[in-house]
């Protein structure tokens, strides 16, 4: 009796991300650093060319990484592996899906290949994460066929505060939804541009139809067990680890403390003598044109 | 209620990565069944049967060593309780992978090939017949693992293809794929009236 088999379905694309729950994903830009993060415990890793921080440093267009570096990661380890393509870059998340990348990250930390539309993901099987400020850029996401969020944060920068920004937004605004009658649902549609049909899904479940991660400023432990408490299923670590003076000691606490996010003389005992962490930068000091976040749609 | 009380059987899901509060919810819509989140070891005293859940077994094998679960976990197996492993769990259960990369807990006599279905996009659905549970069993594959050998007290339940994706040996359950993301439950609770 034949059976039928069937890929790229919503349940198979969202599940993915449900299987990567209270973990962290590293970004990594080499063989040698995927296998230091899968050996510090983490779900899955990001295969970059170059780390945020040093993307904002290095200025000019930020593209999809080699092939090459992507290949190499996805032959050093056994976990999934991700990769960026540019918001609304067809052609690179093509690339990156016959390439067998197990998520695509549709990301603002590389400089926007479209300027007016994203991507249509359901059309994909690989399925993608895609960064959100609040819940109407959330929704638009899911509504292109997201099958995973995070926050966006402020990539590159070591500074938290957007991603807390980002977290308690799209929260204050599930539990608005959730308060507010079925009637009131379609004019708050079109004051956060969100689809209609999705609002009334969160208004019913009480929460994502899909994970939600945080990132965008992850750099200690307490950063990320911040972001759990906060309602993160989990964390997007860029810079914070291989920028900081020991990676795989900061890989190892930062994966610790994103499962014990609640037992204080843990996380206290875990955090001592990481040696410093990734130099951060103050928001206020990047110009309108630096902010990252505000790329997307 | 006090006879409905001493029933309610308790069962444990390993809350340390993965699929924890979707299994928490599918226990949640079987009757008489107190699902508890554990975390700790000494938790497993008070439960009558335990999940591993679905995540990334690197990870939460990690996890299992570095909170002294090993131990526990083996003891409560070899007391005959009963215990479900799924995706990453069925690979935690296992005797060995083919590939040695991961520490397993050995609680039955499997050989495991991680990922043995290829990466996130050959993810898959499909229905099952298996003899033990019942028809066209609903089915979600996600970079699942197989069973690549087995010994003589395993039973094998399940197959897709000529691979094996759903085995017992005594009190232990396991399968490559999960039951937690259907509304399906007869896998649930053929575990439960394990326990």
């Amino acid at each position: 009796m034949s059976m039928q088999f069937k890929t790229g379905t919503e349940t198979v694309k969202r599940g993915m991300a449900q299987m990567q729950k209270g973990g962290v994903i590293m970004d990594v830009i080499n063989a040698e650093q995927a296998k230091i993060a899968e050996q510090a415990g983490a779900v899955a890793v990001m295969a970059l060319e170059r780390v945020p921080s040093d993307i904002r440093a290095a200025g000019g267009v930020a593209r999809m990484a080699d092939p090459t570096i992507v290949a190499e990661v996805m032959e050093a380890v056994t976990i999934p592996v991700m990769a960026k393509a540019r918001i609304g870059h067809i052609v690179e998340a093509r690339i990156l899906e016959s390439m067998g990348v197990d998520y695509i990250d549709e990301s603002e930390v590389l400089t926007p290949a479209d300027e007016q539309y994203h991507l249509l993901k359901n059309e994909f099987t690989v399925p993608f994460v895609c960064g959100c400020r609040d819940l109407g850029e959330a929704l638009r996401r899911l509504g292109e066929g997201a099958s995973m969020l995070r926050t966006k944060g402020e990539p590159g920068t070591g500074n938290i505060v957007e991603a807390v920004r980002h977290m308690r937004k799209v929260n204050e605004q599930i539990r608005q939804v959730v308060s507010k009658s079925k009637d009131e649902l379609m004019t708050y549609a079109k004051e956060i541009g969100a689809p209609y049909e999705l609002l009334l899904e969160i208004k019913q479940l009480g929460k994502l139809p899909v994970v939600n991660f945080a990132a965008g400023g992850v750099a200690t432990p307490a950063d990320a067990a911040l972001m759990m408490q906060l309602g993160a299923d989990g964390v997007f670590v860029g810079s914070g680890i291989f920028k900081s003076e020991n990676p795989e000691k900061f890989a190892r606490a930062i994966v610790e403390a994103t499962t014990y996010f609640d037992d204080y003389p843990r996380l206290a005992e875990l955090s001592k003598g990481l040696g410093q962490a990734m130099k951060g930068i103050e928001i206020s000091r990047l110009s309108d044109i630096e902010r990252m976040q505000d790329r997307g749609w | 209620m006090s006879t409905s009380q001493h029933q309610t059987k308790k069962i444990g899901v390993l809350n340390l990565q993965g699929a924890v509060s979707e299994h928490l919810a599918a226990l949640n819509r079987i009757e008489n069944v107190d699902p508890i989140a554990i975390k700790d070891p000494k938790q497993l005293d008070d439960i009558d049967g335990l999940i591993i859940p679905g995540g990334e077994s690197t990870a939460i094998s990690r996890l299992i060593k570095q909170n002294g679960l090993i131990a526990p976990i083996k003891n409560f197996a070899k007391q005959g309780k009963a215990i479900l492993g799924t995706c990453a769990g069925l690979v935690l259960c296992g005797k060995q992978t083919t590939h040695n990369e991961v520490e397993l807990l050995d609680l039955l006599d499997i050989t495991v090939e991680r990922n043995g279905f290829g990466r996130q996009i050959n993810s898959f659905e499909t229905t099952l017949e298996i003899e033990a549970i019942g028809q066209a069993v609903p089915a979600v594959f996600i970079r699942a693992p197989y069973i690549a050998s087995a010994g003589e007290g395993v039973r094998q339940l399940a197959f897709v293809d000529d691979k094996c994706v759903m085995a017992q040996q005594g009190n232990i359950v396991v399968c490559s794929f999960h039951p937690e993301l259907t509304q399906d439950d007869q896998i649930i609770r053929y575990f439960i009236n394990l326990c």
